[in-house]
């Protein structure tokens, strides 16, 4: 079939781009332009070329110290969640009433943590876990434990990731639901009249059924979990020392605490660089995934 | 391989309390005997597929039992019933093979290795998938993925029964009839017993040699697809099976003569009927013949004439009644008026929708 060539539909596409471009190519732009140049104050900029992102870049300068050490923190803390939300989200949506009075039931418990602002998420765990008044920290005290997160990195880290976990695992579970009700009944009789066990029902048939829901959900996890910013600074505040301390809290230090804009900039590019990339290989992963083995041919 | 008997089964969606007149299945008994290749068919909403899901185990009757070979399994489940079901979607575990596909109700069996191995290639090789046993499910076209459902099935050694339900629905009408030539093959080469859920006439007169036809929750007629035509047991089997469907004409009846509409119409057979019935006579469009009025013939108003290729039908009112009729090759249906030729070996006599033989 010939390709119609039709230069108006760029007219068409106009005001997406306008739009795009005010609301984020132009104010990335000024960021771009920040993270070349060097400022004392008074609106004076110096020209400094690449030298913050090479200073970003070598882990042995100060400020690439700070950020290489911020970025191992943040994967980890990533991979950690992930790898309990993932499993955690599917188990909560197999385990799901799929009929009656429990589907509404549990939709609503299962959104209210969604529904709590950040920061009060974090208000409510920073008081949860204190040590000295708060129902956790106090209860697992009085257990023997020698909780606290003010002092103590790992249970400083415990705490974010439990929070983490109460806050998101739910959206992982409403989402691997709504791909689980997407399953025709015919795929739950043929299973059974093929005698399969509940764990091949679930490899052969959830799984590869829930699999473009996972990617959203994997996706949508990781981005948040790699910018988080306001749950762990309200309860840790990136402490004890820097244990705790997130790309997103090293930047906010950097641009707002210590004024280094040229700095900051540098680094939110490549930040921004870091996830984009990340985001396009997951995708793209986890979408080809399970079609390698398919071989050429035509069909019947 | 298994005979299977229905006994008194009935079933509704709301309970054993239900009023029986809303009961999905209404109370039927019949045998599908081993080897045979049965076709259920009516319209949709009828209870073919409820009373398909019974036999298979998905559905559990509200009442009756089902016994296979004599043996009750209502305590069993599908699985163990060792039916094989192909439904209206094709069922495809997407991320296996075609080989895989078929190998997996035999590996939930445990069975070993090169068993299942030659079970399916030899299925494959039935089915025409050998080419295809290396490649994903999922991007077969939509014959090849029911094929893989209806292999799924067969690939067991010992099924009792294959049940259909609708698995055409989804093939394109050109596909159609290769596969339903396949599934005969099928039927014949393996000796299963076939029951095939259909609303489309040409499905099941073509794949079954027993069908039976259900109406409102009950079977009105079980029958070779030439009872079914020839002999209507119930005004809906005359009117559901044949393309246009049977005329169903109020009548009165009174011995060897049948009033409609003030004609008198000679009957073969003598009847005597109940006074207070509704009494209606049946006859095929085929059995009625136009041609030109003459006297002694029921005069009819020609309203149209419908060209089906190999057949003329020609739609006419006698009175205020509407009937189709057949037109003879030669017949001009030019004009309005026209004279009806009825075969009276072909008129059957209804009472309250069901027929009644008359005596001699």
């Amino acid at each position: 079939m010939e390709k119609i060539t039709n230069q108006k539909a760029w007219l068409l596409v106009l005001p997406v781009f306008a739009l795009v471009a005010f609301s984020a190519v132009i104010p990335l732009m000024t960021v771009v332009n920040y993270s070349v140049q060097d400022t004392f104050g008074n609106n004076k900029f110096f020209w400094n070329g690449v030298g913050w992102y090479q200073e970003l870049l070598d882990p042995t300068t100060e400020l690439g110290g700070r950020f290489f050490a911020s970025l191992w923190r943040n994967l980890a803390f990533s991979a950690i969640v992930l790898a309990i939300e993932i499993p955690l989200g599917i188990v909560v949506a197999l385990a799901m009433p799929r009929q009656g009075w429990g589907v509404a039931f549990s939709l609503v418990v299962l959104a209210l943590p969604l529904l709590i602002p950040w920061n009060v998420v974090g208000t409510i765990w920073q008081i949860f876990g204190r040590s000295d008044i708060g129902l956790l920290g106090w209860t697992l005290n009085r257990m023997g434990f020698d909780y606290n997160y003010v002092a103590d990195p790992i249970d400083a880290w415990l705490t974010i990731i439990v929070m983490d976990v109460w806050h998101w695992s739910s959206l992982v579970a409403l989402l691997c639901y709504a791909g689980l009700k997407s399953i025709p009944d015919a795929y739950y009789q043929a299973a059974s009249i093929d005698g399969a066990s509940r764990w091949a029902v679930f490899t052969a048939i959830q799984l590869p059924k829930m699999r473009h829901v996972l990617v959203i959900a994997a996706l949508l996890r990781f981005m948040d979990s790699f910018m988080i910013y306001t749950e762990p600074f309200v309860v840790t505040g990136g402490g004890p020392g820097n244990s705790t301390t997130f790309l997103s809290i090293e930047l906010v230090k950097l641009a707002l605490g210590q004024f280094d804009l040229g700095k900051a900039a540098a680094m939110s590019i490549v930040y921004m660089l870091i996830i984009i990339i990340v985001c396009w290989v997951f995708f793209t992963v986890m979408t080809n995934a399970g079609r390698d083995r398919e071989t050429s041919g035509g069909g019947p | 391989m298994a005979r299977i008997d229905l006994v008194d089964l009935a079933h509704s969606y709301s309970g054993a309390g239900a009023d029986p007149a809303s009961f999905a299945l209404k109370p039927t008994s019949m045998t599908w005997r081993q080897g045979g290749a049965y076709a259920l068919l009516g319209p949709s909403g009828c209870g073919k597929t409820t009373l398909l899901n019974i036999i298979s185990g998905i559905v559990r009757p509200s009442r009756g039992k089902v016994l296979f070979d004599g043996k009750d399994v209502m305590a069993l489940t599908t699985q163990q019933r060792n039916i094989a079901q192909v439904f209206q979607f094709p069922v495809i575990y997407d991320t296996m093979t075609v080989g895989e596909n078929l190998a997996f109700p035999l590996k939930n069996r445990g069975l070993p290795r090169t068993e299942i191995e030659a079970r399916v290639h030899e299925i494959a090789e039935l089915l025409d998938l050998t080419p295809y046993l290396a490649r994903r499910a999922n991007r077969l076209t939509a014959d090849a993925k029911q094929k893989i459902s209806l292999g799924r099935g067969l690939v067991r050694a010992d099924v009792a029964a294959v049940l259909f339900d609708e698995p055409l629905t989804v093939i394109d009408p050109g596909l159609k009839w290769e596969l339903r030539s396949k599934l005969k093959v099928l039927h014949r080469a393996l000796d299963l017993t076939m029951i095939y859920v259909t609303h489309d006439q040409t499905e099941a007169l073509t794949f079954a040699d027993t069908v039976v036809v259900m109406h409102e929750g009950s079977v009105v007629q079980t029958g070779t697809p030439e009872e079914l035509f020839v002999r209507p047991d119930h005004t809906f089997v005359g009117y559901f099976i044949g393309s246009p469907g049977m005329n169903v004409l109020p009548a009165k009846v009174q011995g060897r003569q049948a009033w409609v509409a003030g004609h008198a119409l000679g009957l073969q057979r003598s009847y005597a009927l109940p006074a207070d019935a509704r009494i209606e006579i049946g006859i095929r469009p085929e059995f009625v013949r136009l041609a030109p009025p003459a006297p002694g013939l029921v005069t009819a108003q020609v309203e149209r004439i419908d060209d089906l290729g190999r057949s003329r039908f020609a739609r006419v009112r006698v009175g205020d009644l509407r009937l189709a009729a057949s037109v003879p090759n030669g017949v001009a249906a030019t004009g309005n008026g026209a004279g009806l030729v009825f075969d009276r070996a072909q008129i059957h006599v209804y009472v309250n929708s069901r027929r009644v033989e008359g005596t001699a």
